[in-house]
């Protein structure tokens, strides 16, 4: 009785229910055949923009293909892949060195496309590892992990990285304050102790190689999100910083007593001349610095033992504050450089700051007071203008380069879009759920390519289908080339998206690599050519140079290996054709797989354990004999006297 | 025995061939126009090279040493010289075919498999794409130099 009831009352809500989904549906979503169009990338069509998505908890890249939303690759960069023999190979192990050891995760959040004069170039891309602090860049032609560096003295690198905009340096914040240099202290003696760094690191512009050039020493707020200025502003680095208060404990409600938390304003062309000047000390710091070898297509480690430090109590002039309402979390500087808008999570408004006040202020000293040294500037004289109502929780904004900004509100889930110098809100559009970043392809640039904008959602229930408690992140594309925001496509994520970079495909296209050439391949145990295939005992050492082609490994048969050997497989595949990478793989490797790209060599370690015969075999579907490419190793027990041979 | 006959037509060829599209077979005309290619690509093969190479009897020693390398390093997985392997063996190859048919098949091996009647039929019976190496028209001409200093 009780159920028809409840069901009787239920139809009649559905039905309205339905009523107003379909209501709402005909304003925000184009018409499903219009939408459809806009997304339809026919088959054998390019999509018009690469997306590339932080994969948050997994520690990778994502490459999607904009507007269809199709998944392309999940680049390794701070998480070992069994998949491809990242992180596993002898060649990748020494990318995930850290001074806390080898670490094959972390949290990665922010991608970052390379810049020349402010507009993406296609030649790097960089993501922060949040749990321990570190910037790796990306390869553009290779979609390949290039490079990983530690920062020292940084816990919870989440203000990161962000770019200057020639790619002059990579800017990092750190989020947990710390005793700098860390030592072992009372918790309660945070006011004390912790303090705060911001990195700067420098970047090659011929190689990409990063280095940490110095860190500014600040005081110990949380520092959260950064960007730097353009045009009239470059030369200076924005950071948001909440907990003034310097709470070390239930921070959720000690660190939001402030009316106003900062965005530090940093002078980093000031902070250069400090340096020649000598300002700047070297302190110790253990960091490592990892490199992707691009000859010998092998990694390097280098440890570092010390880093320069300026302290922004004896550099008057690096740095001022931006009183900022209210914990705010992203700092986003607008495509003229004149307007730096925060997204203050617990702000009723957004504030936007102006360039040229911020000067004249700290001109005429309109402080109103100051932290170690640091001046606060007048709310007042810096503020250009406050949007208001501009849904709750703002957290982040890019811009279409058309006047409009806009901004994502995590608790009332919605993009709301805004002009700049009315700062009055122009459209509002609902996303599906709790949306964190949104990203415009080069919106956070000189020159955005304005024609979509896209949701990064952090919560997803009811949109697709279930797939037990845990279920996908999502992304949603919607079109903002007219007047009205229009939601056409909602698409899954591999990890949790935090941020997302996009640029146009033709500037990536034209540098694609498509194999490694086997003349330029310079990796120490590379095989040239079957001739040359052959298996080296050393000792309780096994090496097996091998060679991959269509449809055969040499050599394919092994015998003499003795149970607890050490054997390193190095393979060197030998096409040289695009789209044909081979795969290893032995019963019992217990690391992981390798996918050996054409041209490449990579070197798995196998200790067998058992006597017995170990066949082996390519992973990868590679030609119509893929099935015959296939091989056996005899494993005998220590004490035997089978000979070395292989064929 | 078609393949005896071809065989025999390319050998036929090889001696005739002076490059002057004057004095051409009508057979082969024929033929090429079957396959929709032009005699001289029916006769040379589909790819960069469009027209006959002077190629002097004499070996030239450099160019062979120096094909020998890139052959050993880029080739030899598929091909050796005596026995079938992944592959055909290729001792006799200069007398089977031209040496702009060879060089085509090292530069485009892709597009001769695609048109070229020859290629096709070697795809059918060994079941696998022929990959170009990434070799240089320099290089290819060098390992057609090592072949021919290799031919019995
Ligand atoms: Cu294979």
């Amino acid at each position: 009785m009780k159920t028809k009831k409840t069901i009787l009352v239920l139809v009649p809500l559905l039905i309205l229910g339905t009523i107003l989904f379909n209501c709402s549906q005909s304003k925000e979503t184009a018409s499903f055949s219009d939408a459809a169009e806009k997304v339809y990338v026919a088959p054998g069509k390019l999509d018009e923009f690469y997306a590339f998505f932080s994969g948050g908890f997994n520690g990778q890249l994502s490459v999607y293909g904009l507007p269809s939303g199709r998944l392309f690759k999940s680049i390794s960069v701070f998480s070992q892949n069994p998949e491809t023999g990242y992180g596993y190979s002898e060649e990748t192990k020494a990318m995930l060195n850290t001074s806390y050891g080898f670490i094959p995760w972390d949290d990665a959040h922010h991608p970052k496309l390379s810049q020349t004069n402010g507009v993406p170039d296609g030649r790097w891309i960089f993501i922060n590892a949040n749990n321990t602090p570190r910037v790796a860049r990306i390869d553009l032609r290779t979609f390949e992990t290039a490079e990983i560096i530690e920062i020292p003295n940084s816990a919870g690198n989440h203000g990161s990285p962000f770019l200057t905009e020639n790619t002059e340096y990579v800017v990092a914040s750190t989020r947990f304050s710390v005793p700098v240099p860390n030592k072992d202290v009372a918790i309660s003696s945070y006011k004390e102790n912790f303090k705060g760094t911001l990195s700067f690191i420098k970047v090659d512009q011929n190689t990409g190689r990063m280095d940490l050039a110095f860190q500014i020493l600040v005081p110990g707020f949380n520092y959260d999100l950064a960007h730097a200025g353009k045009g009239p502003s470059h030369g200076w680095a924005f950071f948001t910083s909440y907990n003034s208060e310097q709470a070390n404990e239930l921070l959720e409600i000690n660190a939001s007593k402030n009316d106003k938390d900062f965005i530090a304003a940093v002078n980093w062309k000031e902070a250069e001349k400090y340096i020649s000047q000598g300002k700047a000390k070297w302190i110790d710091a253990e960091y490592y610095h990892n490199v992707f070898d691009e000859e010998k297509l092998h990694a390097y480690s280098e440890k570092k033992s010390k880093v320069l430090v300026l302290n922004s109590k004896e550099c008057p002039g690096i740095i001022y504050y931006l009183p900022t309402p209210k914990s705010p979390h992203g700092v986003d500087v607008d495509p003229s450089g004149e307007y730096i808008v925060a997204g203050g999570k617990l702000a009723t408004v957004i504030p936007v700051h102006s360039f040229t006040k911020m000067l004249k202020a700290i001109e005429n000293k309109d402080f109103i007071g100051e932290v170690d040294g640091i001046p606060i500037l007048r709310y007042e004289s810096v503020i250009a203008g406050e949007v208001e109502n501009p849904g709750l929780g703002p957290l982040h904004t890019e811009f279409d380069g058309k006047g409009y900004a806009y901004t994502s509100a995590f608790v009332s889930s919605e993009i709301v879009k805004w002009k700049l110098g009315t700062w009055e809100v122009v459209d509002r559009i609902p996303t599906y759920y709790s949306i964190g970043h949104l990203m415009i392809p080069g919106g956070d640039s000189k020159k955005p390519w304005g024609k979509y904008v896209v949701a990064l959602n952090k919560i997803t229930k009811d949109r697709y289908l279930p797939t037990g408690p845990e279920i996908c992140q999502a992304a949603q594309l919607i079109d903002i080339s007219g007047d009205k925001m229009k939601l056409l496509l909602d698409f899954p994520t591999v990890g949790e998206p935090h941020y997302a970079q996009a640029i146009p495909a033709d500037i990536l296209i034209k540098n694609n690599k498509k194999f490694y050439e086997l003349e330029k391949n310079k990796n120490p145990y590379k095989t040239n050519g079957e001739k040359e295939a052959k298996v080296i005992r050393n000792g309780n050492e096994v090496h097996v140079y091998m060679t991959t082609t269509r449809t055969h490994f040499k050599p394919d048969n092994i015998e003499g290996i003795k149970v607890g050997d050490k054997v390193y497989f190095h393979i060197t595949n030998l096409e040289q054709d695009w789209d044909i990478p081979h795969g290893f793989a032995v019963k019992g490797l217990n690391n992981s797989e390798l996918l050996i790209m054409p041209g490449q060599t990579k070197t798995i370690l196998w200790v067998p354990q058992k006597a017995g015969i170990y066949p082996f075999y390519c992973t990868d579907f590679c030609s119509a004999l893929h099935q015959e490419m296939q091989g056996y190793i005899r494993v005998s027990t220590q004490n035997s006297n089978v000979k070395l041979s292989y064929n | 025995m078609k393949k005896i006959i071809l065989v025999l037509s390319f050998s036929f060829l090889l001696w005739s061939c002076g490059g002057n599209e004057s004095n051409i077979d009508p057979e082969k005309e024929k033929l090429a126009i079957k396959y929709g290619l032009t005699p001289f690509e029916y006769e040379n093969g589909v790819g960069p090279i469009k027209q006959k190479l002077n190629i002097p009897s004499e070996i030239d020693r450099i160019k062979a040493e120096s094909g020998k390398k890139i052959f050993e390093e880029k080739c030899t997985q598929c091909h050796k010289l005596d026995e079938r392997y992944t592959g055909p063996a290729l001792r006799d190859v200069t007398k089977r075919r031209t040496p702009e048919y060879i060089m085509n098949m090292i530069l485009n091996p892709q597009g001769m498999t695609q048109k070229h009647p020859e290629a096709k039929k070697l795809l059918s019976e060994y079941a696998l794409q022929m990959t170009f190496q990434n070799v240089s028209q320099e290089d290819a001409r060098n390992i057609l130099e090592y072949l021919r200093s290799e031919s019995k």
